[in-house]
């Protein structure tokens, strides 16, 4: 049962909100122009999660207080990272439902209810983490693997698209990306040994307009990296929103871990195009370029991680780039015309790598791999990063990215497929007697190098937002939510929510006043400057 | 365990260690997966998986002992089946995340074998064991048993199925050499020239709060304090082997081990 509730009567706010206005592409393609808005998962389709904001600075961000909270009905884990157009903020909530409220007081206005079909199954919870505007209509993916188009005045579904069958392990929990006329959307199941794909539909019809394989069909280009049978079960999923250049017309999106996980002796060659970012052509879902971050992946490092569009000068050359800080714990800037490796280096701690040859592809050190009696690796299983999302400056020409230093023992197990069941072929064991640590850390974009870290007690599990107030915002497994100062790192403000925060912050202005968002536990946190 | 409780509360509702099931899955009864090449397959996941704290022969370490015949949070197969899968909610015993349920089956298959291993012989006598608990040791100052005792350092009620003589020896002689996890203790320094020496309750990345010795409890923000060490590896527990003889430390370690919960 799909249904919606109407939670206000016509007109009630018409004093304070503007009807909700038409979200045009052309409002979507220059969205840092309107930075009282949050209008795309990234905040721009550069993916900068940046806000042209200055209200809030290092001088007052000691006078920031709660201006609402919004709490859902829920036990599962909430990622999502909302949208806010023109006074009403668009959240999305475990499993696909939706909610839009009101920015000056946190009241739900309408309400979209997705009860999930029985038999949907997903590793880690019916996690999503954000809808797209486009238009007059919201879109949102669900765990049962549909993409919902709502109604932005009243969440009344407008079409319901079925993407692929959950019942075989296909969920959907990245936020949409809606271009000039389509919606594109990753989806999940990278433990079930699905075949990974990305997906493009009408805007206005919920028609499917391509779809881009992650895993080729034999005899495709790519096909000859998998050995034996085994691209059926490649995985490769898509599962955390991408970029868009529209001047280019280019999809930017990361791709997941080959499966099965940690057993690659039944998946033996490089597993195209699994831990890659491919470039593909925004009409047709052809692809322009890929690069493999992570060739013959047996640790789970996705590279489902958010790729940030700037210009970088490397090596005393202007390029138009892509910024990318990857699970495996090295970053990389990448030519955004032609996906070649510019530069690249860790930025966590991590003992399966000498470093990346000219090409930018690792050297892999031997005996990393997982075996039957585990061998000892950093990173673990989560990574040096992982989907929550960075940050870049162009202000302080900084790129922000929330770390993790911890390492694990990684298990070679069985691989056998089964449908609908997981995958694995393995697992890993904590490092008895480490507790995870991470860093809020300020890379200099051109080459890698820190500039500035702010430790953690925990480990990070929250994306980064800069703003151009000279603040960097993170949170962090323990509750904390602080604004950072975007050019020292040093504490400027925090907040203890009481629940790990395992979202992305998002900045807009309502009535007036810069607010700064974040879910945490299973609520939305609003920050205003107090008055 | 509150203590525990408290700081592992967080540490729980991390994402990274999700339990994968099947929810149509309809847990049989009885073991399925119990034959001799399960057993094998069970043993080797075991060994990758479980030995480092249960050890390799489920003698038990820093997690239960398992070589014994009744468990107490698995006292049939199924019950056995879920805690592999789901951990204990409250224990430093994790779900055991990315292996598949023929697995999980096999595992519960050794482990199920490793109780009908001959029980850990113990020398000493726990009723005389219990009267220097009492008084000679003073243990219930700082522990309870049943209810009864102080709560700076773990309870103890059923620590007799939970560690190892061996391990238990090894605490009452040399603390530190056997610390449980969540009992970390620190001294701290604020500003204005307060010392205080406890165990920490919790901690995150600008606050702290510790129990100290007298069992008060205080709370910091970070930056308000001029020093803050971390004792990792040190015990507040007093080393008992000057104050007991051979014989009544075999008596302590054999009421010890006698504890198994009874309430």
């Amino acid at each position: 049962m799909r249904r919606t509730l109407g939670l206000f009567s016509a007109g009630l706010f018409a004093a304070v909100l503007p009807l909700a206005a038409q979200v045009s592409f052309d409002r979507l393609s220059k969205s840092e122009s309107e930075p009282a808005n949050w209008l795309t998962y990234s905040g721009s389709y550069s993916a900068q999660r940046y806000s042209g904001l200055n209200q809030i600075t290092a001088a007052n961000a000691r006078q920031l207080r709660p201006a609402w909270v919004y709490q859902m009905r829920t036990t599962e884990r909430v990622e999502t990272s909302p949208l806010v157009a023109d006074g009403v903020m668009y959240v999305s909530e475990p499993g696909g439902s939706v909610t839009a409220l009101d920015t000056l007081t946190g009241r739900p206005l309408w309400k979209y209810v997705r009860t999930v079909t029985k038999g949907s199954r997903g590793c880690c919870g019916q996690v999503n983490r954000g809808v797209a505007i486009l238009n007059d209509m919201v879109y949102v993916g669900t765990f049962d693997a549909h993409l919902v188009a709502l109604d932005i005045k009243s969440g009344i579904v407008r079409w319901d698209a079925e993407v692929a069958d959950p019942k075989l392990g296909h969920s959907i929990t990245a936020a949409p990306l809606a271009l000039r006329d389509k919606i594109v959307v990753g989806m999940a199941g990278g433990e079930y040994g699905v075949r990974g794909f990305i997906d493009a539909y009408d805007a206005k019809s919920g028609r499917r307009a391509w779809r881009f394989w992650t895993v080729p069909a034999p005899g495709e280009p790519g096909s000859e990296t998998w050995a034996g049978g085994s691209a059926k079960t490649g995985a490769a999923t898509t599962w955390v929103t991408g970029a868009y250049d529209p001047e280019q017309n280019s999809v930017f999106w990361g791709t997941g871990n080959p499966g099965p996980d940690w057993n690659g002796d039944v998946r033996q060659g490089a597993n195209l195009y699994s831990d890659c970012l491919v470039a593909l052509d925004g009409d047709t879902g052809k692809l322009k370029w890929y690069f493999q971050f992570t060739p013959h992946d047996v640790h789970d490092w996705d590279s489902t991680e958010v790729p940030v569009l700037a210009d970088a000068v490397v090596r005393g050359e202007k390029h138009k780039a892509v910024l990318f800080g990857n699970r495996n714990t090295f970053y990389y800037v990448l030519d955004r015309d032609s996906g070649k490796f510019l530069t690249g280096r860790p930025f966590a701690k991590q003992t399966w790598a000498k470093g990346l040859d000219d090409a930018g592809k690792p050297i892999v050190i031997p005996d990393s791999e997982p075996t039957t009696e585990g061998a000892k690796v950093y990173p673990d299983v989560t990574g040096g990063t992982n989907w929550f999302s960075p940050s870049y400056s162009p202000q302080a020409n900084l790129f922000y990215v929330a770390t993790r230093e911890v390492g694990s023992v990684f298990l070679k197990g069985n691989a056998e497929y089964k449908p609908g069941a997981q995958f694995n072929g393995g697992g890993q064991s904590p490092i008895v007697g480490e507790d995870p640590m991470g860093a809020i850390r300020a890379l200099i974009p051109q080459t890698g190098e820190m500039k500035w870290e702010f430790k953690l007690h925990t480990d990070a599990a929250a994306g980064v937002l800069s703003t151009a107030g000279n603040l960097v915002f993170a949170g962090d497994t323990q509750g904390d939510f602080f604004a950072l100062d975007a050019l020292t790192g040093l504490p400027l403000w925090h907040f203890q929510t009481g629940a790990p925060i395992n979202a992305n912050p998002v900045s807009y202005s309502s009535g007036g006043k810069q607010q700064v968002a974040i879910a945490s536990g299973n609520s939305i946190f609003a920050f205003a400057l107090e008055n | 365990m509150r203590l525990v409780c408290l700081i592992f509360s967080f540490a729980l509702l991390a994402p990274a260690q999700e339990v994968p099931f099947d929810p149509e899955y309809v847990i049989p009864k009885v073991n399925p997966h119990t034959s001799p090449a399960d057993l094998k397959n069970g043993q080797q996941l075991f060994m990758g998986q479980c030995s480092r704290c249960h050890g390799s022969k489920g003698e038990g370490g820093s997690g239960a002992v398992l070589a014994q015949p009744r468990l107490q949070h698995a006292p049939d197969d199924q019950s056995l089946f879920l805690v592999i899968l789901e951990g204990i909610k409250g224990t430093e015993m994790p779900g055991g995340y990315a292996i598949d349920t023929r697995e999980t089956w096999q595992l519960a298959a050794y482990v199920r074998s490793l109780g009908r291993l001959a029980p850990e012989t113990v020398p000493g006598d726990p009723t005389r064991g219990r009267e220097l608990y009492q008084a000679k040791g003073h243990c219930g100052q700082c522990h309870i048993v049943g209810g009864q005792g102080g709560s700076l350092g773990p309870e103890l009620t059923d620590i007799g199925s939970r560690r190892s003589a061996a391990h238990l020896r090894a605490a009452v002689v040399d603390p530190s050499s056997a610390l449980p996890n969540g009992f970390l203790q620190v001294r701290l320094e604020t500003k204005d020239g307060r010392r205080i020496t406890g165990v920490r309750l919790n901690e995150d990345t600008f606050t702290i709060q510790v129990r100290d010795l007298t069992g008060g409890i205080h709370s910091f923000v970070k930056e308000d304090l001029k020093a803050l060490e971390r004792d990792a590896g040190k015990s507040p527990m007093p080393s008992f082997q000057a104050a007991l003889s051979a014989s009544e430390m075999d008596d302590l370690v054999a009421y010890l081990v006698s504890l198994r919960g009874e309430k």
